[in-house]
């Protein structure tokens, strides 16, 4: 019977030989614990930074890394990067390694590799 | 013609077309936001001591986004693994979740959050005239603790007093006609005239300025929280809860000022990077919405398609959720380097 004349029946796949996972299959338990993970780990976030832990950079360090494994769940559990395919996984090496270049290219700024070379103000 | 590895993935990379095109779009956007990124590193770095503002921005509102933004990564994961079991219904239902906590989060964003900004006093102090103003910066205090000194005095424009000689009348009175403003001449001193009305804002000052003849003698503030009390411990750090203007009034003169806006992006290169990145990173949301909406209409949304092969559907949720997640992986860095570092 055609599914558009059944408004109250869930519509039916057309091809029903296809493996249709169960429940357990799809992780759901496991979703919703890495959500409700960060969520609070968004909480220790905010109460971590009214804690002095003796300079401002100290306290920048904890939070990135704190931001570092909230965005480590999310990859490879929402993203599934667990298990993911080698060609995912090659194309991140290079957007990391690349995105690192960048980050280098704007800190050589401080550190004036080449002698004498900084703008001088005075 | 049909394209190959539409819906069925390539046997020697494992992936379908669509999969390998969204992982390369991140793979871009990581750069993109990166760029962004390191600038935000170059300009922290680079700003002079008391330069960084801390605590100018609402933690209580990026905490209920954040947690917001969470919340909807999860239900697109619940919504592709409800196509994963052919159970339609509760796609519907999780996807329809997800747009709602996408289109929350823009209502927060530009409904409380950015306005407030745009009406909001600051102004630089000049580095020799300081002095004249620690009752409202407390840097003795900040010296003695060891902390960066301020620079800064903010909070909600209340008048504005000018020179009554010299004033174009004419011209100044069609200017305050056409934006709501009161001049009175001030009880203490005959010269000045004061300028005051509820759409005072550091715009409409900085446009009063330029009327022929008018010439700004000070500002007078409801004071923030941190000026009003510069020495309270309490501000020493950032406001856990953001505290609005208090009614302490204080008055800056004119000639003491280095630079004065509100809190847009042309005021700081705090606020300049901030409303780049969270604007950009607001667009993505929006099109991540709009995305989502099409998946999920009655008539564009995929229920024929479910009935013709709805593996072709969960492949296109599972790419959208692809990239609704990399939006909730760089709203987890820019809360804290914003909000709370």
């Amino acid at each position: 019977m055609d599914a558009a004349h059944e408004p109250a029946k869930e519509i039916a796949p057309a091809s029903h030989e296809d493996h249709v996972p169960a429940a357990h299959d799809m992780h759901l338990g496991l979703y919703l614990g890495v959500g409700g993970f960060l969520i609070i780990a968004t909480g220790v976030t905010v109460l971590l930074s009214y804690v002095d832990f003796g300079s401002r950079s100290r306290n920048i360090i904890i939070a990135m890394i704190l931001a570092t494994i909230k965005v480590g769940f999310v990859g490879a559990i929402f993203m599934h990067l667990k298990g993911e395919k080698k060609t995912i996984w090659r194309f991140l090496f290079f957007t990391a390694f690349f995105v690192a270049g960048l980050f280098l290219l704007t800190l050589l700024h401080f550190s004036d590799p080449i002698f004498n070379t900084g703008y001088n103000h005075h | 013609m049909q394209i190959p590895y539409e819906i069925q993935a390539r046997p020697d990379t494992g992936l379908y077309n669509a999969k390998l095109g969204i992982w390369l779009f991140l793979a871009s956007e990581v750069m993109l936001f990166g760029g962004l990124f390191s600038g935000y590193v170059f300009l922290r770095m680079g700003a002079d001591p008391g330069y960084w503002p801390h605590g100018l921005l609402d933690v209580r509102i990026g905490a209920l986004n954040t947690a917001i933004l969470i919340a909807s990564s999860v239900t697109v994961v619940l919504a592709w693994a409800s196509l994963k079991m052919r159970k339609f219904r509760d796609y519907k239902l999780w996807m329809g979740v997800s747009i709602l906590c996408g289109a929350i989060f823009l209502f927060v964003k530009l409904t409380f959050e950015w306005p407030v900004k745009f009406e909001h006093f600051g102004a630089f102090i000049k580095k020799d005239a300081l002095g004249h103003y620690e009752q409202y910066l407390g840097n003795a205090h900040l010296a003695e603790k060891k902390l960066d000194p301020r620079v800064e005095i903010s909070g909600h424009l209340h008048e504005v007093e000018i020179q009554a000689e010299g004033v174009d009348h004419a011209k100044l009175e069609t200017f305050l006609k056409a934006h709501d403003l009161e001049a009175k001449p001030d009880a203490h001193d005959p010269k000045v005239l004061t300028i005051e009305g509820r759409h005072l804002t550091p715009n409409v000052a900085a446009k009063l300025e330029r009327v022929p003849g008018v010439k700004v003698e000070a500002f007078v503030l409801g004071l923030d929280p941190v000026n009003a009390a510069p020495t309270d411990p309490e501000s020493d750090k950032p406001h856990f809860w953001y505290k609005g203007p208090t009614e302490h009034l204080g008055k800056i003169e004119r000639k003491d000022i280095e630079f004065y806006s509100a809190f847009a992006p042309k005021h700081s290169p705090y606020f300049a990077i901030y409303f780049t990145i969270t604007g950009l990173h607001g667009l993505h949301v929006l099109a991540g919405v709009i995305v989502m909406i099409y998946l999920w209409l009655p008539i564009t949304g995929g229920a024929n398609m479910f009935r013709k092969n709805p593996e072709h559907l969960a492949n296109r949720v599972e790419v959208v959720g692809l990239f609704w997640h990399f939006v909730d992986l760089v709203w987890i860095f820019v809360f804290p380097i914003f909000y709370l570092l």
